[in-house]
């Protein structure tokens, strides 16, 4: 993956705001490719909606995002086609299509995208489906058969399925058991380091930051305030930064890592 | 007081430009498919067809034999004073076939299937789908609203005739026993009520009805957000809605009729 100048993500003077209520303002940001940049703050700052206005599912007051070096705002109906190939969204609940089975979630963008032939997809299918730890079972079922934890795993393989540059995860560990959360964190990582995929990730898991996490944003007062490793975060003077970081679940999942 | 009457005022002005616009895209978006038929979704069509049409007939054939029943027993008492009983057969053929075959059936598809798109739509849209569809790089339009309004529009004028054929028998049986006209008399007499327009004005109407239906309880499911509090809230005002619109429709086809003179 040649990069011209090794930006994945691109936010420049970001503006938000619904109903005259602003959420994000004037926020900067940059994402190289081949990083793992972990997205916190806290509830209501707008992570997710800076996730969704990357991904161009919201309006935008002002300011200019570029994703894969293409501007959003200058993309034409063929060219946004072609960066939808390129990039994989995980929303929080999965967002599985709930009248198709697991198997034919995943074959959905792979048949939107592709002119694959039907065996092909089947295989792509199925090997996406062990590849994040679901049971061969799964694939033929519903996703109201399905637990919270699997549809998102699901949802991470439709995600996956054209093999994305970029993947947006919005809070892909909530609502997974620890062990399940590790396996997950696991998969990023090996995916990450195997194919470079940039991932942008919203999380409330310490665990997955200290875990996967190349760069961490904190997001508060309605644009990034800091991004740094870690380590960085700990030396953060900033009340909101320390707490989280220094807190009881912060220092348990420190303690993890360093053990 | 004053305040939320102006309020009330503008919303509902924006609701109807909205609309307006989403006809707009709905058309926009069916002139597509004509162009690259490929990306129609014919199974969904057919789904959507036996879900709204093959469905809805025992409710719609029950319906109108009824109505028939009671526009023949009503026009009974009322013609016989004037000795003209078997003008009753004019009068149900006219009512029904004209106006209320189409719009009972009308009536009857946007309760039971103008409900469950917006439920249908609704729902999909909480559940973030319609937002995983945009990433994918599928059109919501193209896969959730047009199979539905080319369903309804397929299956409306097919429904509308079942009811009038039902509404024609349900007169015919009340005549043969209120008024002792035998089926052969009741045929015979239909056959001269039949002017080349009465069957068609009614069955014209259909396709708009269709149409009328399928883009406001599909508008209503896209604009739900969030709590399922605002799915049902939209899902009743998508029935009041497709409701009163078809009526008004059906006055101005009226008057069009009138206009032009069948």
């Amino acid at each position: 993956m040649a990069t011209e100048d090794g930006s994945a993500i691109r936010a420049k003077n970001i503006t938000v705001a619904f109903d005259g209520v602003t959420v994000l303002e004037d926020l900067n940001l940059d994402v190289r490719r081949g990083e793992v940049v972990g997205f916190v703050g806290p509830s209501g700052a707008g992570k997710s909606v800076l996730l969704r206005t990357i991904v161009g599912l919201n309006k935008r007051q002002a300011g200019r995002v570029e994703v894969l070096d293409e501007d959003l705002d200058k993309l034409n109906h063929r060219s946004r086609r072609e960066l939808e190939r390129r990039w994989g969204v995980l929303f929080q609940s999965g967002a599985l299509f709930s009248s198709l089975t697991v198997a034919q979630n995943i074959e959905v963008p792979l048949l939107e995208h592709s002119k694959l032939p039907r065996d092909v997809v089947e295989e792509i299918c199925a090997l996406k489906i062990g590849l994040v730890g679901l049971p061969r079972e799964a694939a033929s079922k519903y996703p109201m058969e399905l637990s919270g934890g699997m549809r998102k795993r699901a949802g991470l393989a439709r995600a996956l399925a054209l093999d994305p540059e970029i993947l947006f995860l919005d809070e892909p560990t909530a609502g997974l058991d620890p062990i399940g959360a590790a396996a997950f964190d696991e998969l990023l990582r090996s995916l990450q380091r195997s194919l470079g995929i940039t991932v942008f990730m919203v999380t409330h898991d310490l665990d997955s930051l200290y875990a996967v996490c190349d760069r961490i944003a904190v997001l508060g007062d309605k644009h990034v305030i800091v991004t740094g490793t870690v380590e960085d975060m700990q030396k953060q003077a900033h009340p909101w930064i320390h707490d989280y970081f220094h807190g009881p679940r912060g220092r348990a999942a420190k303690g993890a890592e360093s053990a | 007081m004053v305040a939320r009457c102006g309020k009330g005022v503008i919303d509902i002005g924006v609701e109807i430009l909205e609309s307006i616009a989403f006809l707009g895209l709905t058309t926009v978006s069916l002139t597509r498919v004509v162009a690259q038929p490929r990306q129609l979704r014919v199974p969904a069509i057919f789904y959507h067809m036996e879900q709204a049409g093959l469905n809805a007939i025992p409710i719609i054939a029950l319906i109108a034999f009824l109505i028939g029943l009671v526009i023949a027993y009503q026009g009974a008492i009322q013609l016989r004073q004037f000795g003209a009983e078997i003008f009753v057969v004019y009068m149900v053929a006219v009512s029904v076939l004209r106006e209320l075959g189409i719009l009972l059936t009308a009536i009857v598809v946007a309760g039971r299937s103008g409900s469950a798109f917006t439920a249908q739509i609704g729902a999909i849209k909480i559940n973030e789908e319609v937002d995983a569809m945009r990433t994918i790089g599928l059109d919501p339009m193209q896969v959730l609203v047009v199979p539905r309004v080319i369903a309804l529009m397929i299956v409306l004028p097919l429904l509308g005739f079942v009811a009038d054929v039902m509404g024609l028998i349900g007169g015919g049986v009340m005549s043969m026993i209120e008024l002792g006209i035998s089926p052969a008399q009741f045929i015979d007499r239909l056959g001269q009520s039949f002017a080349p327009w009465t069957l068609g004005t009614g069955l014209v109407k259909a396709p708009v009805f269709a149409a009328i239906i399928a883009t406001t309880s599909c508008y209503m499911g896209m604009k739900v957000t969030g709590s399922s509090e605002s799915l049902g809230k939209l899902t009743t005002r998508s029935v009041v809605h497709a409701i009163f619109a078809v009526i008004v429709a059906d006055a101005v086809f009226s008057i069009f009729f009138a206009y032009i003179g069948i």
